[in-house]
């Protein structure tokens, strides 16, 4: 690995001031396990390591049913679903921290790194953009706030500018009659890269007979994440059938824009995308039930 | 290169200091520095656990943490987790059950296990195979690996 300098700021603004002074030749540190394989392999490059996880606020992890969820950008997977009430509230958040590589991984990985390093495989983000997640970023010119959806621009870029970083990320509490559901596929059992994921949130009638709302979003077939907030919209209104959930998969599926590789065709993840969703979709609703 | 960093650690119940460069990982410290060699280099990349340690009470993949990440930790390696003349019940099981061939994956199977039973000391089949699936063994097709966790339940 080549050389680099490291810096443990204890405040956002001592992290900003760092992050300013070096510019592109700065990175930020929470688990390291996507980051220090690439400085590794040589796949980036920094003069400056800024471990983040002495700062408060990216070790934060606090859920208040009136104000929902914020988890801090450092916090580890283990932390996350370590924590009962959150497991409880959140389900369909535990069903990515849980599957984010194996148990050393998440000793260690965050769902904060996980959105930073925005694979559009990455498995913590449809879930985090159908629970309505914010991302809170600070800067040079004070802090702002980012939607899920509209934080990854492009295979591993982010709207993140020089000097800003992720603080964390905050979800609302989950809404009466309200289930989410996370789901990949991948021809193991666990430890690999989905081939497609897919995330969906929905909100049902007192009587569970139709959808209030529902937000979907997949992963692994185009260059970010995406929000299909028009399968999404397709079932608000609708009633809770085979043939509705159906109509939001197809919707899904014509949404996605999936390049072909070793893990699959492009003409397969958009079949994936369909059988998915509405696979996800029946999860999110017996949750909701539930 | 960059200036040595001084870290203060407790290793397996010793208080460790040492210098690294911050870009020394702690797995490279480990073996490179503190002749602590049971850890071992299988990919480098946080796939295999063959490197795993217990840092802070979670397992954690020695590889992809920086060795100056560690000061202030606490860190259980395989050599603090039993000694020849003092087997821990899971090393006495993977004996028993011949749970390896080549060896190399075993420091890391004992401690990702060591980690599970110190949190649940009676997971079920599942429970052990899912915890252990960060952990890649080329040689024994595994079986006789959980075959020997199960066996070390409770009685560790």
């Amino acid at each position: 690995m080549h050389a680099f300098d490291y810096a443990t700021p204890e405040s956002v603004a001592d992290a900003v001031v760092m992050l300013s002074d070096h510019g592109e030749n700065a990175c930020v540190l929470a688990g390291g396990t996507d980051l220090i394989v690439q400085l590794r392999e040589n796949r980036r490059r920094t003069d400056l390591v800024v471990d983040v996880k002495k700062i408060a606020e990216l070790n934060a992890l606090s859920y208040n049913v009136a104000t929902g969820l914020t988890i801090g950008a450092a916090v580890p997977c283990y932390r996350i679903y370590g924590d009962a009430e959150i497991a409880a509230a959140y389900p369909g958040l535990m069903d990515a921290a849980k599957l984010v590589g194996g148990t050393g991984i998440q000793g260690r990985a965050s769902l904060g790194g996980n959105l930073c390093n925005a694979s559009p495989a990455g498995d913590t983000i449809p879930p985090m953009i159908v629970l309505g997640g914010e991302a809170e970023i600070a800067g040079p010119a004070g802090t702002r706030n980012v939607a899920v959806e509209d934080f990854c621009t492009a295979p591993g870029r982010t709207v993140l500018a020089d000097g800003e970083f992720l603080v964390s990320l905050r979800f609302p509490a989950p809404a009466p009659n309200s289930g989410a559901f996370y789901r990949r596929f991948i021809p193991r059992n666990e430890m690999d890269i989905a081939v497609v994921g897919v995330g969906a949130s929905v909100v049902l009638s007192g009587d569970g007979s139709s959808f209030v709302s529902a937000r979907i979003a997949i992963g692994a077939v185009a260059p970010t994440p995406l929000f299909v907030s028009e399968a999404g919209a397709a079932l608000a209104g609708q009633p809770v059938s085979d043939e509705s959930i159906q109509r939001a998969a197809d919707i899904a599926r014509d949404a996605a824009r999936p390049i072909s590789d070793m893990r699959g065709t492009a003409e397969y993840r958009k079949h994936l995308t369909s059988v998915l969703t509405r696979r996800v979709l029946q999860g999110a609703v017996q949750r909701a039930k539930e | 290169m960059s200036k040595k960093v001084h870290v203060q650690t407790n290793i397996n119940g010793e208080s460790v200091d040492f210098l690294c460069e911050p870009r020394n990982s702690l797995l490279e410290v480990l073996r490179d520095e503190l002749d602590l060699t049971g850890a071992k280099e299988g990919c480098n990349n946080g796939n295999c656990g063959a490197c795993n340690v217990i840092m802070d009470g979670r397992l954690v993949n020695s590889c992809c943490v920086l060795g100056v990440e560690a000061d202030g930790c606490e860190l259980t390696t395989i050599e603090g987790v039993g000694s020849a003349a003092n087997l821990h019940p899971l090393q006495q099981k993977f004996l028993e059950h011949a749970a390896l061939q080549c060896g190399i994956c075993t420091p890391g199977f004992i401690v990702s296990a060591k980690a599970l039973l110190d949190r649940n000391p009676n997971p079920s089949e599942d429970e052990v195979r899912y915890w252990l699936a960060g952990n890649l063994c080329r040689c024994t097709g595994y079986d006789k690996i959980v075959r020997a966790v199960l066996d070390a339940r409770n009685g560790a």
